[in-house]
């Protein structure tokens, strides 16, 4: 197992290495530079020229690339060309609240999805199973963007139940030590701060939750419904085992690989729906942050940005396999 | 029996989040969103700032913030744009025009605990004007290089020589800044919160001009993230980037009338329909950029809707390098005589804008209303391009997409509306939609391949030179002309220390440009802000300077 990992990190290098030519490549073929965004409409011909000169954006690629790698393998990712703070500060503020938002929606789509997925193949046909996929089906279809101005202005601006944005109430004088406001509300024993962060996270849950749960759902409940008519089932059940234990052991053990497989995928598109509940929610997080990195071409934010987000996603999937062997005794990394 | 467990443990979930949803609410009911207690204003912005010290700051959030926290030398009236004291008291220039003295107000305290004075005067002007290295980028110093120039030594040749030339201490409270030249910015630039006095120790404690990194890879010290320190009725208290909000709190030895508000907080919401619902809902008290559909709603509801004195422009540019046709004024001219400009602002712009004669606003000296007027008059075009051989002209039409500005709110229905005029009139449009950063601004402000495009600007402070002269004092690659009659007048302008001699200028300007029409102004369009049902005290300022200190809760 240990030297699984080793090599799966080894292997990360020169897919990393490959991304960052790629990525550096694709942006800065993207037409004009950062120099117009920063100005606006009060910049000059001139103006701009200056500040292009500045940011070295006249040297050829190759010369910019190489700055960028010298500092990359120092663990500098530069500053950003529009804050001017650096660019791993700006993360580190940012990515807690991406990264609560999205174990809300996970917690909410797997706390929900695989029970109800499991249940609808157990009653199979029966009315629980027709809403369940239906209802996943219109939840797959459903813009994640239009499903938050919906539950917003119902939930928050009509009921009132729930605050419209933000992470945390602007009058509640909370200490910050992680940026992860739930557990610095833990931390710090600010039982208050900690509640508020999670009703503020509900809302924007459940939005962003609503395409992942209905993909369990779906695939929880065709992965059962094969386990369920596989032999060892019915030879579980023959020799007098409790259908407790046929669920445990033998239905949901089997059934889950393939769920896990996909909820590693689905937290690279959760990071993507996150762009879009973090700005309807005025939800503090990277995605707000890259969108605007994009329209302001501010190149050192969208490599590590970038870069980071890569890093993540290859180690959550890393954690999924190994989870595969925890699941399934048969299946063994190498 | 089978389904039990699973039945359970949803039913376990679920009366878990109630009971923590019960307890949260609890809360918000107790502590509020800045409600129950009354003097927290929460106050909804577009974007977030991007650095405290306003010396380095050229965006709208990083000025609004400094607005509260520092105070300039001189300020603009309350609601309007002409010049009042700030700091100091009252100045007056010398007989050259060149030195203007400044009396300075006395018992004024920066946060930190340390005096206002002459010379913390000096310390400041002299930190920008002796600015080396990296604060002489752009990008950092875009504000003393627009209104100054250069600096005492310029890094960069092509920067021209500085209008500041030095600050002499008088007494405590008389301080003369000495300029190179006359100019129509002074006093009145004075007032941008870019000038903002700093306290000279906190300056000095935390490196304040200490620029760090390289050019590509600038770094600003923590005063401009961390430690602003002015005189203003608000004391900075936190930034929490984190959750997008900047907390600014009551200065309790403000030596005017203290702030009726405890706290303050901006919090960042880019989205414009978010920051209505946030309103509608509680969450905050106030926002700006109200969306001009929004308005007359918004007003129904009884919330407070301010709407600022128009201190901008919306133009149709025409770039005489473009199609060569374009030169020719008669072609100019129909063009203006094609749009009806009264029919676009009834319908497509806010409440209270209005058509513009000229390129400057009509709260401005040196606004004239002798200029040309071009009414609507569609067969009058048709003719001018009959008469100069235009009749089947095809022109490009640049517009931007995926932006809002004050004075253009939705450019592709403006665009819209324009093209179907042109082509009334007989001219063939092609559309060039381009996004706004960066290819908009680079196509349409550089080279030669624009014909029409759509642009406009907000005024800085209250001097004509600051709308006319910034679009036609020198050759742009904007309008493609090269004037140098005009040019000449405008440099004449500019250097009439007399203010009444130079509105005086400026009026005769105005018609030139009107008679020259390089290009057509088409409106003025006031931006509104609005604040909760029983929020007061706020007024509303061409120049985007609203003060929240006099802002307060109607019991």
């Amino acid at each position: 197992m240990f030297r699984f990992i080793i090599r799966r990190l080894l292997q990360l290098v020169p897919t990393l290495f490959g991304l960052s030519i790629l990525l550096f490549i694709w942006l800065h073929r993207l037409p004009g530079g950062p120099e117009t965004a920063l100005l606006g409409e009060r910049g000059t011909p001139e103006t701009r020229a200056q500040i292009r000169e500045n940011l070295g954006l006249n040297e050829p690629l190759p010369i910019q690339y190489g700055r960028f790698v010298k500092r990359l393998v120092q663990l500098d990712l530069g500053t950003s060309i529009s804050t001017k703070r650096e660019v791993t500060t700006e993360f580190l503020q940012r990515f807690p609240g991406t990264v609560e938002l999205t174990m809300t929606a996970m917690l909410i789509a797997i706390g929900v999805g695989i029970p109800l997925g499991y249940l609808a193949a157990r009653r199979r046909g029966s009315f629980l199973d027709h809403a369940s996929v239906g209802g996943s089906l219109l939840g797959t279809c459903v813009p994640i963007f239009f499903l938050a101005y919906v539950l917003k202005a119902i939930f928050a601006e009509n009921l009132g139940w729930f605050p419209t944005i933000g992470r945390q109430d602007a009058s509640i004088d909370a200490t910050h030590i992680t940026n992860f406001f739930v557990l610095d509300g833990l931390l710090t024993r600010e039982w208050d701060a900690a509640a508020d962060a999670i009703w503020h996270l509900i809302l924007p849950g459940v939005a962003l939750a609503s395409i992942p749960l209905a993909i369990i759902v779906r695939i929880t409940r065709a992965s059962v419904l094969e386990v369920l008519g596989e032999d060892f089932v019915r030879t579980a059940e023959a020799k007098g085992l409790t259908e407790r234990t046929v669920r445990r052991r033998h239905v949901l053990r089997n059934a889950m690989l393939p769920v896990a497989t996909s909820i590693g995928l689905l937290t690279g598109l959760l990071l993507s729906g996150a762009v879009l509940t973090e700005t309807v929610f005025a939800f503090s997080g990277i995605g707000a942050f890259i969108k605007d990195a994009i329209s302001n071409l501010d190149y050192p934010v969208l490599m590590g940005f970038i870069m980071i987000i890569a890093v993540i996603f290859a180690l959550v999937n890393l954690l999924v396999d190994i989870s595969y062997s925890l699941i399934d005794p048969r299946v063994r990394v190498r | 029996m089978r389904a039990a467990r699973p039945k359970a443990a949803i039913a376990v979930v679920a009366v878990a989040a109630l009971a923590v949803a019960g307890c949260a609410e609890s809360d918000r009911d107790n502590e509020g969103s800045g409600q129950s207690t009354k003097d927290t204003l929460v106050f909804g912005t577009a974007g977030d700032p991007k650095v405290l010290d306003p010396s380095l700051a050229s965006d709208g959030e990083s000025l609004r913030v400094a607005r509260q926290i520092f105070e300039t030398l001189v300020r603009p009236e309350e609601g309007g744009t002409a010049v009042t004291p700030g700091l100091a008291e009252s100045w007056t220039p010398d007989s050259t025009g060149t030195v203007w003295t400044f009396k300075l107000r006395s018992g004024v305290k920066f946060h930190d605990g340390t005096d206002f004075n002459a010379e913390a005067v000096c310390v400041n002007f002299n930190r920008w004007y002796n600015a080396t290295g990296l604060m002489q980028s752009a990008d950092v110093t875009a504000y003393w290089q627009d209104v100054m120039g250069g600096f005492a030594k310029n890094e960069d040749p092509e920067l021209p020589p500085s209008l500041f030339k030095s600050c002499t201490v008088k007494d405590a409270t008389t301080v003369d800044l000495a300029f190179t030249a006359v100019s129509s910015k002074i006093p009145a630039a004075l007032m941008l919160p870019s000038f903002s006095i700093h306290s000279p120790k906190a300056l000095q404690e935390f490196d304040a001009s200490n620029i760090s990194g390289s050019a590509d890879d600038i770094k600003y010290p923590s005063y401009a993230l961390e430690h602003p320190t002015g005189t203003g009725q608000f004391k900075f208290k936190s930034w929490n980037v984190a959750d997008k909000t900047l907390t600014i709190e009551r200065n309790e030895d403000y030596w005017g009338t203290k702030a009726k508000l405890k706290t303050l907080v901006f919090r960042t919401i880019s989205d414009e329909n978010a920051r209505k619902q946030a309103l509608r809902s509680g969450d905050i008290q106030g926002y700006d950029l109200v969306g001009p559909a929004d308005v007359e709603p918004l007003k129904g509801e009884g919330f407070n809707v301010l709407t600022r004195p128009a201190f901008n422009i919306l133009y149709l540019a025409i770039n005489q390098k473009g199609n060569p046709k374009l030169a020719d004024l008669r072609v100019r001219q129909a063009i203006a005589y094609a749009l009806n400009r009264q029919a676009l602002v009834d319908s497509k712009l806010p409440p209270g804008a209005e058509v513009a004669t000229q390129f400057l606003p009509s709260t401005v000296e040196g606004w004239n209303d002798q200029v040309t007027k071009y009414d609507y008059n569609l067969q009058k075009a048709k003719d001018l391009l009959a008469e100069a051989g235009a009749s089947n002209l095809t022109l490009r039409f640049h517009y931007p997409t995926e932006v809002t500005r004050p004075y253009m709110p939705s450019p592709k229905d403006l665009f819209e509306l324009m093209a179907a005029d042109l082509k009334a009139a007989g001219i063939n449009i092609e559309a060039i939609p381009l996004k706004w950063t960066p290819d908009y601004l680079n196509a349409t402000t550089s080279g030669s391949a624009h014909d029409l495009h759509l642009l406009g600007w907000t005024g800085d402070y209250g001097d004509g030179y600051n709308f006319i002269g910034t679009f036609f004092s020198r050759q742009k690659d904007e309008w493609g002309f090269n004037n140098a009659a005009l040019f000449e007048k405008f440099a004449k302008a500019d250097g009439t220390a007399d203010a009444t001699a130079r509105y005086a200028l400026y009026k005769e300007l105005n018609a030139d440009i009107m008679n020259f029409l390089p290009g057509v102004p088409i409106s003025h369009s006031p931006p509104a802000l609005v604040l909760g049902k029983d929020v007061t005290g706020v007024k509303a300022s061409p120049l985007t300077d609203e003060r929240y200190g006099t802002a307060e809760f109607k019991s």
